[in-house]
């Protein structure tokens, strides 16, 4: 089986996918500006941009008349495609990762696509200082949980500040635990957090003796691999980036000074809703900030939340982008990004910045994706509208050159897919009285 | 168009407690009950319109509001909230949503609206001029399930307007709803197999069991209600009792049903059991229509829709199926408006209906479901939900489509009154802008 398939590969790969060219759209680029034209799309990444392009022979034709095209959207803080997001027991649950549980069949996946998105950073929870490790992948549904990751992207790891990790060491606590769990206040989850890069540190010059003994020769007993230390030494050197969940200025000026006193960087902060009060201190570690567009006050330590959060930062100086942390927001981030146009005058470029290519820095995957220039990736949504318009909808994505979603191709399924459906329950009923009376439903 | 911006700030600190009759000139006027106004004038007297129209005079010292370029709507309503209800969502001391006990008609939302809360002018600051305020919270969905108790009825709707020094200010019609969860099938998901046995929910035996009783319990209470309201009729002294009290206007058809209900199968109960009782229903938060279309268009009865921006309910349901929702009940002729149910997004209530629009609802349905639809499903018409002669002034004026985010709303007045603009997150957005 695994050499049939090897061999369909193959055979693709020799027999390239014709070109694909969108005609007469207005492409905005994010990076370029915009422009009235053409993108050539050939073996999965952008080959052409401009107002009069060269049409490849065979080349396949997407009349984008009144249409708009733009980089597939990023997504900086998702939880879809994961079977689960938070391992609560402990404090730095650095030693377990969302890759090892993703799930490729989950539907938010697809609707996700319907709305523009392309590539999403996969996160674990808020419920440790220092919690899981992290994935980013692109949305190719129907693909497996292999295929879904991002390769080459760079992973990362969540850490969280605040009210979520120090709720289970307080008794009156949502989760209302008899084993009442340290750190219990923002004081305690610094603690933790530099207790654990301590560690770290230790652990990562244990290794590096180890690793200098033995090029000199020296028999040496290697340190034991430690699982929960080692993601944090990546860290320390810049192999793994910090996606930090925070929301009061205290607390994002804590990590800050911490993650300067240990010589590594904070890559976003995310949430961080009150980061226009220290956009300066954010400015200056060069954090990014990956923000909500209007929430707020649904707990106290979001009370002080502005719409105007990712505006007044960008402002200041920092890379800013929108997220979703929800699998139905994720659907219309386009909408989100229009209300930074509207709290605090982003222009409209700006604006959807704050979903493409600033995200793709924060994760740093802007060379290949983020934005529409040729050689990157050719991950494309097509709209029917100027997509800050309330009135935009997604028409076709395409990821790598496919096309993975085409809202006419789902209209006309449906009837087909309704029809299946129903012959599926029907059979169902049939086992269920072949099965005799008293069988129940399998669950 | 810059300049005339900066010329209608300039003059709006001189209109906050200015009077309130004046004349707005030469501005789209949109009434939503007729066709929009080109270069078209409102006057307004004493808080209400008196005149609407092209090349209307100017009255002897009646101040003139300027609005070339710019667009007046009448102000947006939302038709489910918890405003001044619930300040901090996650702290309880701050939320006043659902009170102990199953039946509980003779408690007023309005009296419990802390009219000094932050969501306020938050709120009003996008155009929405008017709220429903509903108790819909019952204690947390968990402890529901488990009891397969929670509120049947929890309370009495209030329509207020978000202005006001005290909650009576801000009064347009207290019992404006009977607020109600209609008894439904509520058995715990499979995602909860995992969760200790304490915190799952009841399968669906026991849950049908659960909704059998309160089915039951419901048409008791309204039987008791019934005799309360014949005893009281034939003059027998009988000890006054408030729930019975505040069930009366309900039982004569005078306040409606307001019942929370998702699915096709919990809106036919309701359907059903609001014609037995011979009572007024709006349905509320309805998340499929099914075949219920005819039988609500044909028994005139009203429709809440929730979030348009929601997933769908099945994982097989049409990515889409939220936002065709809206178009499926205007394509059966139901009468319908929209609610956020929220507090904290109800000034996105207008993107609410723009996504309707996209996925085919006609823009002016969409429009009228936050303006005039509201004001009829909730008895006002006279009062609000339109720009025509006779209404409060409750105007919004906006240099654009109020259903696209970027447009902004530049000035707004309930009952004739300019309404400040300024909020706590503006407020904060300044102090931070300005910092060195």
């Amino acid at each position: 089986m695994k050499c049939f398939i090897l061999s369909l590969t193959i055979a693709t790969a020799l027999t390239a996918a014709p070109a694909i060219v969108i005609q007469n759209a207005t492409v905005l680029t994010v990076t370029k500006g915009a422009y009235i034209g053409s993108v050539v799309i050939r073996d999965g990444k952008i080959a052409g941009v401009g107002e009069k392009v060269t049409i490849p022979p065979g080349a396949q034709i997407v009349d984008g008349s009144g249409k708009f095209v733009m980089p597939g959207i990023i997504d900086c803080h998702s939880h879809i495609a994961a079977d689960s997001i938070n391992e609560g027991a402990v404090s730095v649950s650095s030693m377990v990762g969302i890759e090892d549980v993703l799930n490729p069949e989950d539907i938010a996946i697809y609707r996700a696509l319907a709305g523009g998105v392309t590539t999403a950073n996969i996160l674990h929870g808020s419920a440790n200082s220092i919690g899981g490790k992290c994935t980013v992948i692109k949305l190719r549904w129907g693909k497996d949980a292999h295929d879904i990751i991002f390769e080459g992207a760079l992973p990362g790891i969540k850490f969280a500040l605040g009210e979520n990790p120090k709720r289970a060491g307080n008794a009156n606590g949502i989760q209302q635990t008899a084993n009442l769990r340290y750190p219990a206040t923002r004081m305690g989850v610094e603690d933790v957090i530099r207790e654990a890069f301590t560690d770290a540190k230790a652990y990562q010059q244990e290794w590096q003796d180890y690793n200098a003994k033995a090029a000199t020769g020296v028999v040496a007993m290697p340190p034991r691999r430690d699982l929960k230390l080692d993601p944090l030494v990546e860290v320390l050197e810049g192999k793994r980036l910090v996606h930090a969940h925070c929301y009061r200025q205290d607390e994002i000026l804590m990590l800050l000074r911490v993650a300067d006193e240990f010589n590594f960087k904070i890559r976003t902060l995310q949430h961080v809703l009150e980061g226009y009060k220290v956009a300066k201190e954010i400015a200056a570690h060069g954090a990014g900030a990956s923000t909500f567009s209007d929430w707020w006050d649904y707990k106290v330590e979001a009370a002080d939340a502005i719409p105007y959060n990712a505006a007044l930062m960008m402002r200041k100086g920092i890379l800013v982008s929108l997220n979703s942390d929800s699998a139905e927001l994720m659907r219309h981030l386009n909408d989100e990004a229009a209300k930074t146009i509207k709290y605090g005058g982003l222009t409209e470029t700006e604006a959807l910045s704050t979903i493409t290519i600033n995200p793709a820095k924060q994760l740093m995957i802007d060379n290949r994706v983020g934005s529409i220039e040729v050689g990157k990736d050719a991950d494309l949504a097509i709209f029917d509208r100027h997509p800050l318009s309330n009135y935009a909808k997604v028409e076709k994505v395409f990821i790598d050159g496919q096309l993975y979603f085409d809202r006419e191709k789902d209209l006309s399924e449906r009837p087909g897919k309704e029809q299946e459906k129903k012959s599926l329950i029907e059979k169902e009923k049939e086992q269920m009285k072949k099965a005799g009376p008293g069988s129940r439903r399998p669950t | 168009m810059k300049t005339l911006a900066f010329v209608l700030i300039a003059a709006a600190p001189l209109l906050v407690g200015a009077d309130d009759s004046f004349m707005i000139r030469g501005a789209v006027v949109h009434p939503v009950s007729s066709p929009a106004i080109e270069n078209g004038s409102i006057l307004v007297r004493d808080g209400k319109i008196v005149g609407v129209g092209k090349n209307l005079s100017v009255p002897k010292g009646v101040r003139v509001i300027e609005a070339k370029g710019m667009h007046v709507y009448p102000g947006m309503i939302d038709s489910a909230t918890e405003m001044g209800l619930s300040e901090i969502s996650a702290v309880r001391e701050t939320v006043d949503t659902g009170e102990l006990g199953k039946f509980n008609p003779q408690l007023r939302a309005e009296i419990a609206i802390n009219p000094a809360s932050e969501h306020i002018p938050v709120t009003r600051a996008n155009g929405i001029t008017t709220v429903i305020s509903l108790p819909m919270g019952a204690g947390g969905e968990m402890r529901i399930m488990r009891n397969g108790g929670g509120s049947i009825i929890t309370g009495q709707a209030a329509l207020v307007h978000l202005d006001g020094w005290t909650w009576e200010d801000m009064d347009v019609k207290s019992d404006a709803g009977m607020a109600m969860r209609f008894p439904t099938i509520l058995s715990a998901s499979r995602r909860s197999a995992d969760l200790p046995a304490s915190m799952r929910g009841p399968n669906f035996e026991e849950a049908k069991k659960n909704y059998e009783t309160q089915i039951r319990e419901l048409k008791d209470f309204f039987e008791e209600a019934r005799r309360y309201q014949k005893a009281k009729a034939s003059g027998v002294p009988i000890n006054p009792d408030l729930k019975f009290e505040a069930m009366l206007p309900v039982l004569e058809g005078k306040v409606p049903l307001l019942a929370v209900t998702s699915k096709e199968r919990a809106i036919r109960d309701a359907v059903k059991f609001a014609e037995e009782e011979k009572v007024k229903l709006v349905i509320a938060n309805p998340r499929e229509l099914g075949a219920m279309g005819p039988e609500l268009k044909a028994k005139n009865i009203p429709v809440i829709l929730g979030p348009t921006l929601s997933e769908p309910q099945k994982a097989d349901d049409p990515y889409d199926a939220a936002y065709t929702l809206p178009e499926e009940f205007y394509k059966a002729g139901v009468k319908f408006a929209f609610g956020s149910f929220d507090n904290q997004f109800s000034r996105d209530l207008p993107y609410q209906a723009a996504t309707a629009v996209a996925f085919g609802l006609p823009y002016d349905e969409a429009l009228k479901a936050i303006t005039l639809n509201p004001a009829e499903i909730w008895g006002v018409a006279d009062r609000i939900g339109s720009i025509e002669e006779g209404k409060w002034a409750d105007l919004m004026m906006t240099d654009g489509d109020p259903l696209e985010t970027k447009t902004q709303v530049k000035q707004l007045f309930i009952k004739g009154k300019a309404v400040d603009l300024d909020n706590k997150q503006h407020k904060l957005y300044e102090k931070y802008l300005s910092r060195p």
